[in-house]
């Protein structure tokens, strides 16, 4: 923390002002008897979560009104997966129901979206016309997955993987169709692909890469998860980019680049996100790929703040939920006037939610300069552990069948620990390690 | 498999074990599946039922993987071995030998063989050299070990005799074992030791040393005197007799000369015991201990081995200890004497029939033109050799210069065993014409042999052997002979009848027998010549028929002819206190004692000394066959001090050259603790076939006994360096590998898999790669389990064909590697268990405690983790506990040092906790 304290004097600086203004405003608010207004635009789980981070501080601080373009209360997105494949159900994966917002006396308009952020006057505009003033804006826009503009792109039964409507949709089509393609091969793809898969239909995946989870596995790992899936009944076609979605009604095939085409009665576009700067660009707030925040997760407004899929944090963006957590902590406190926190990028970790497949993934598995590998391989027993590590610490781990001592690699990746003394073990597990330490 | 001579089952042979010169009776049972028990002959003398490790796993040796089958001879062409019929090469031996004889005389031409032979074979070889070629070039191996002894026997007491009998150690009141690790090399008769102290706990046991071998775990004093001045110590011992009145002047003044002359040389460089604690190194309180312990001691027996005889001054250093029972009258009486222990199965035998160059046969004399008639005629032999033969360093000098240019060795291996080991090579790869007669089809010395012989092996060979007590036993066939396999005596004499000599038409062994004892009879009555008597007399043994020889009894020589059917052996010699000089007095030898021939200086600062492990045999070829035998002490070692170690910047663990101006090899480092500083250890088992440079005979120097002709195997100048290498590693297989180049390789024969032992100084920049070709594996989805660290380059591969562990390798930059003990009995299981399987890796199994560690007792296979523990858990104090518990000890009991040095540390460990 001390080494991004030097690196990043400006952001600190600015933080560091931060709180005398507020502390001086609040006490203008509180004495007029009058709460300070907090919008939260985005109804996800980036926002609510840090209203929740929030309201463990300063319960009581804020009037606090959240909008949000769905039409729920705020769900766990991650378990779309699981409610797809049929292993969960609605009920499983609401975080926060309507109920809950009335307990904590704070406003939602769901299928509502705020068009517009008045800076000067610390207003925001919904679509439906509502107007909120506001003291402390949060930006939890989230982000907005990437449909690839190929011709059809917008033919019905062309669909992301977002949302509950999105999940709706699926199930519905596998009533009632037999073909789909998920294009993309990354993490929520092969989720997708699984679940639809698991709904009875037959499933292409589509991947521009020759590897599956590029982001999350080396090639090694990919190719046991690709047979795995292959046994499973899931189809690949890798290095392959599609030029057009075919269809009049509504899709009938997929057509790539190279001429050929395969059926398709659902088309799932899981080729990534973009964060959803449109309304923060809009209001003249500094962006890049996402809209940039400080280590308190401040934008270049010091009344608002950003955290989740829509911000741009040194360089990096964020799809994974670890990360997201942190910064809500972080915010929480900076909304709460306890803002002594301040937000450090940490390694992460992935688990693939297909079941019967144990694939664990975490921190930085590409390595790079320095970075040397211990690589275990047991293709028979479907095990491939790979760990990447610098300067006598773990920087990254790939488990693939057998992921027990994952979370301990994670946390001495975590802990920075010093390795040394256990390289020789360290591959074997925990248990091996403190017996022989 | 041989094929039993006994098909049914429960069926036993009683014969001879062919290790060590103890001789212990053994029983081998064949049962119908063709596989062979081996238990100790509960009613043989030398051990009533009890055998060593090595004894107990001869089942373990006598299989025909390896074997030499078939005659081979050199093509010229491509000059690699190929096989040939038995007549043509007996021709090409016999008109070799004859041709050269004819161009440059008989001594052009020599026999070296071994005391791994039989008595008959050897007394085959050595009438066909000295009888009939007209030679005495024909050396022996034996030549190697106890040379000095015969010589010491000889100067002392007339001839080659050997006055005390086993049954001595369990009488005397003190045993003094000087230059012997007997509890390793002859641990039935330390077993023997042991027992008896324990109902007589007064009797004492001293060790006289250079290294803490665990020969010196049961002693009361160890001595351990700086290698090569054994002289001084027991002149000093002579003097201190002398000066405290401890002598037997009757004895002295009736039965012996030269005492004045001998007293003088004691007294002149040992009159002083401070000195002499100086220049032996010793404490000088441990010194006279020891003399006033000897001196005060009337029942003493002081055996002596290798440590005494091989050495510049062997000779001396017998007569030196010789002199001190001459002195104190102990000899010829119960529980006293000095005791030479052989160390091969047949030294004694061979000596028997003369199978040394300087001896004649049946204790005769070569310069002694009487013998020579006696012999001659007895023979009916064309002429007789009447000057002694080249012994055996000077016979392979003279191959080397030309001067004998065919040599036929048998049963011996004298590229690994021979001083400056690397000239014999030269010696042999420039001589027109080596025969090897052999059991094994790869060894050494077979890589420069023009025509290879197969010969019977132990379980198939017929006739007799000596051990140290003078006893003759039979070894007696179970298994019939393998491929084409013949015995040496009927190679030898099929080679003299096509040489053209009579003489040599024997129908069976028991013929040789005879023959021989008839000779040891002839002419040998003090009656009939005016003579002392020989007293190798065997004439109670003549004239048996074959059923008789083939149930004969275990007998100790002489024997004479009975009243009654049995015959009658002699347990002690001279009770009579007349020894066989012509004046039937013993000779007391002034000896003046001398350092080692070549002495440490500035590039040479270590003195090498060289010697058995507790579980191998010579140079490995039949030992090296057991896995139960090769679990003891896998690699060959270097023993030495740590600070020398530092001194010479090696390190425990890791690999070390060994050189002297002769020769190199190179061996692991270890820390056995028993090393003085300024010495190191290596044991002489290793050679080219288990290592890829471990022959410790290329480093020995080739200096000799000037009387004795034996080398100084125990003494030569040495330096100790690094061997750097990149990687170690170890490899486990079923099937033997071509490990191609590699800077340093061993070879362990495990139970159903071939163990290496690996370094390398290449880069291997695939180890995947690199492991699958090594294995010959092509099958890109074989059931391969690897783990890799590559900067660290460390890998590790197992290879799982049909759930059976195939092979497996692991490599890493330090000699850090696992346990292999776990790995390797994975192999004995036909299916992997899924708990196996994820240890395989890590080359441990993954519950804790199933590693028993490094093998300490091999009979029942427990390893020293396991005895560690439980003497933890059960707070064991005695070695018989753990044998309770464990069994460990319980049989051959040869662990049982060790067991008690683990006793020991784990006791002293519990303690400081």
């Amino acid at each position: 923390m001390l080494r991004s304290a030097g690196t990043f004097g400006t952001c600190l600086s600015g933080a560091y002002q931060q709180p005398t203004g507020l502390d001086r405003h609040m006490t203008a608010m509180q004495t007029g008897k009058t709460k300070p207004a907090l919008v939260v635009i985005g109804n996800g789980m980036a926002g609510m979560r840090t209203v929740e981070e929030l309201h463990k501080l300063a319960p009581d601080l804020y009037d606090i009104t959240v909008f949000g373009a769905e039409p729920y209360g705020n769900y766990n997105r991650i378990l779309l997966s699981p409610l797809l494949a049929g292993d969960k159900k609605m009920d499983d994966i609401m975080l926060h129901t309507r109920e809950w917002y009335r307990q904590h006396q704070i406003t939602l308009h769901t299928s509502d979206p705020v068009v517009a952020i008045d800076r000067r006057r610390r207003t925001v505009r919904s679509r439906a016309g509502i107007e909120v003033t506001y003291d402390r804006l949060l930006l939890a826009t989230g982000s907005t997955p990437f449909i690839i503009p190929v011709p059809g792109h917008q033919l019905p039964g062309v669909i992301a993987f977002r949302d509950i409507q999105d999940v709706e949709t699926m199930l519905q089509t596998a009533r009632s169709h037999r073909h789909a393609v998920v294009i993309g091969g990354g993490l929520l793809g092969l989720e997708a692909a699984n679940g639809l898969l698991r709904q009875g239909m037959e499933v292409t995946v589509v991947h521009v890469c020759g590897s599956l989870m590029e982001r999350q596995l080396d090639t090694a790992a990919a190719q046991l998860l690709k047979k795995a899936l292959e046994q499973k009944g899931m189809r690949f076609l890798l290095d392959t980019n599609t030029s057009e979605i075919v269809g009049s009604e509504r899709v009938t095939a997929v057509r790539f680049q190279d001429g050929s085409e395969i059926p398709a009665d659902l088309v799932v576009m899981t080729a990534g996100v973009r964060p959803n700067i449109a309304l923060a660009k809009q209001a003249g707030l500094h962006c890049e790929r996402a809209i940039v925040v400080d280590d308190t997760l401040q934008t270049y407004d010091p009344r608002i703040y950003a955290v989740g899929e829509c911000v741009q944090h040194r360089m990096a963006t964020f799809g994974l939920v670890a990360p997201i957590w942190d910064q809500a902590r972080v915010c929480g406190a900076h909304l709460a006037g306890a803002g002594h926190r301040r937000y450090v990028q940490q390694a992460t970790a992935t688990k693939l939610k297909v079941t019967g497949v144990d694939l664990y993934s975490a921190g930085n598995f590409i390595g790079g300069e320095g970075s040397e590998d211990l690589v275990m391989r047991d293709p028979r027993r479907g095990i491939y552990k790979r760990l990447v590590l610098k300067d006598n610490q773990i920087i990254g781990a790939v488990l693939y069948g057998d992921v027990k001592d994952g979370p301990w690699y994670f946390e001495l990746i975590q802990n920075q620990t010093d390795i040394s003394a256990l390289r020789n073990q360290l591959l074997f597990g925990q248990a091996l390690c403190s017996e022989a330490a | 498999m041989n094929i039993p001579i006994i098909p049914e089952t429960a069926s036993s042979v009683r014969t001879t074990c062919p290790y060590c010169g103890v001789g212990c009776g053994v029983r081998a049972t064949v049962h119908a599946d063709g596989t062979t028990e081996i238990s100790g002959d509960t009613q043989h003398p030398a051990n009533a039922g009890r055998l060593c490790v090595k004894g107990s796993a001869l089942d373990e040796t006598i299989g025909l993987d390896g074997r030499l089958l078939y005659p081979h001879m050199r093509d010229s062409s491509t000059s690699n071995l190929q096989r040939t019929s038995w007549n043509q090469a007996l021709d090409t031996v016999a008109q070799g030998f004859s041709d050269i004889i004819k161009r440059h005389g008989p001594d052009a031409v020599a026999f070296y063989v071994s005391g791994q032979l039989l008595t008959e074979d050897y007394y085959i070889a050595n009438k066909l050299m000295k009888g009939y070629i007209g030679s005495a070039n024909i050396d022996t191996n034996s030549r190697l070990c106890m040379s000095s002894a015969v010589a010491g026997h000889k100067r002392a007491f007339g001839a080659d005799l050997m006055p005390v009998c086993y049954e001595d150690l369990e009488l005397a009141d003190l045993v003094v074992l000087i230059g012997s690790n007997t509890a390793w090399c002859h641990p039935v008769l330390f077993q023997r030791i042991a027992k008896i102290r324990e109902t007589r706990p007064a009797m004492k046991l001293v060790v006289i040393d250079p290294r803490r071998t665990a020969t010196c775990e049961l002693a009361d004093l160890h001595l351990p005197v700086k290698a090569g001045t054994d002289v001084w110590l027991f002149n000093g011992l002579l003097h201190y007799l002398s000066q405290h009145g401890k002598t037997d002047a009757a004895f002295v003044a009736a039965h012996t000369n030269g005492l004045d002359e001998a007293l003088a040389a004691a007294a002149a460089s040992s009159a002083d015991p401070l000195t002499v604690a100086k220049i032996c190194k010793v404490n000088v309180r441990d010194l006279l201990a020891f003399y006033d312990l000897f001196a005060s001691t009337e029942k003493v027996v002081s055996a002596f081995s290798q440590g005494v005889n091989q050495s510049s001054a062997g000779t001396d250093k017998v007569n030196s200890i010789i002199n001190c029972h001459l002195l104190s009258g102990r000899i010829g009486r119960p529980g006293m004497g000095p005791f030479s222990i052989t160390g091969q199965p047949n030294a004694m035998g061979g000596r028997e029939v003369g199978g040394l160059a300087n001896m004649l046969a049946a204790h005769m004399d070569l310069d002694n033109p009487a013998h020579r008639q006696t012999v001659q005629t007895f023979w009916n032999a064309p002429r007789i050799a009447d000057k002694p033969g080249l012994k055996a360093v000077d016979l392979f000098q003279a191959i080397e210069q030309g001067k004998v240019k065919a040599v036929w060795i048998m049963a011996t291996n004298p590229v690994v065993s021979l001083p400056d080991a690397d000239q014999v090579q030269r010696a042999l790869a420039r001589c027109e014409l080596v025969v090897v007669s052999d059991i094994t089809e790869k060894t050494d010395t077979n890589d420069y042999a023009h025509v290879l012989l197969p010969a019977l092996g132990w379980g198939e060979k017929d006739g007799t052997v000596t051990n140290s007590e003078r006893r003759i036993s039979r070894q007696r066939p179970f298994l019939s002979p393998p491929g084409e396999a013949r015995a040496d005596w009927q190679i030898l004499c099929s080679v003299a009848q096509r040489m053209g000599f009579d003489g040599f038409r024997y129908q069976s062994v028991h013929e040789i027998f005879d023959e021989h004892a008839r000779l040891t009879a002839h002419d040998n009555a003090a009656e009939n010549t005016g003579r002392q008597p020989r007293l190798l007399n065997l004439s109670g043994l003549c004239g048996m028929s074959k059923t008789q020889f083939n149930a004969m009894q275990p007998v100790q020589w002489p024997v004479m002819p009975a009243a009654h059917d049995e015959p009658q052996g002699t347990q002690r010699l001279f009770t009579d206190h007349h020894f066989v000089h012509p004046d039937g007095k013993a000779r007391f030898i002034p000896t003046a004692p001398r350092t080692p021939k070549n002495m440490p200086d500035q590039d040479y600062p270590l003195s090498l000394n060289t010697g058995r492990v507790r579980d191998q045999w010579h140079t490995m070829t039949r030992s090296g066959k057991s896995p139960k035998l090769n679990n003891h002490i896998t690699e060959s070692f270097i023993d030495m001090h740590p600070q020398d170690a530092l001194l010479c910047g090696v390190r425990e663990g890791s690999l070390a050259r060994v050189s002297s101006p002769w020769g190199a090899m190179v061996a692991r480092v270890q820390h056995g603790g028993g090393i003085p500083r300024g010495s190191i250890f290596v044991p002489i088992h290793w050679n080219n076939q288990s290592a890829s440079d471990a022959r410790i005979g290329a480093v020995v120097n080739p200096v000799v006994d000037p009387i004795s002709g034996e080398p100084e195997f125990k003494h030569t100048p040495v330096r100790v360096e690094e061997f750097p290498v990149s990687w170690h590693g170890f490899i486990l297989s079923r099937h033997d590998l071509a490990l191609g180049e590699i800077a340093h390789w061993g070879r362990i024969q495990g139970r159903a898999l071939t163990h290496y032992e690996v370094a390398g100084r290449n880069q291997i920049s695939h180890h995947g790669q690199w492991a699958r070709q090594l294995f010959g594996i092509h099958d890109p989805d074989a059931d391969w389990l690897e783990y890799e660290d590559k900067t660290a380059a460390i890998y590790r591969a197992v290879h799982i064909r049909d759930d059976r562990i195939e092979s497996c390798l692991f490599l890493s930059p330090r000699p850090d590697l696992p346990s292999r003990t776990w790995l390797a009995s994975l192999f004995a299981k036909d299916m992997l268990e899924e708990a196996d399987r994820v240890g395989l890796l890590i080359g441990q199994p993954i519950e804790k405690g199933i590693d028993t560690g490094s093998t300490i007792c091999s009979c029942f296979g427990v390893g020293r983790n396991t005895i560690c523990d439980t003497i933890r858990q059960q707070n064991i104090t005695s070695v018989a506990q753990v044998t309770s518990c464990l069994k460990a000890g319980g049989n051959c009991g040869s662990c049982v040092p060790e067991i008690k040095k683990l006793l020991e540390l784990t006791m002293a460990a519990t303690e400081e906790n």
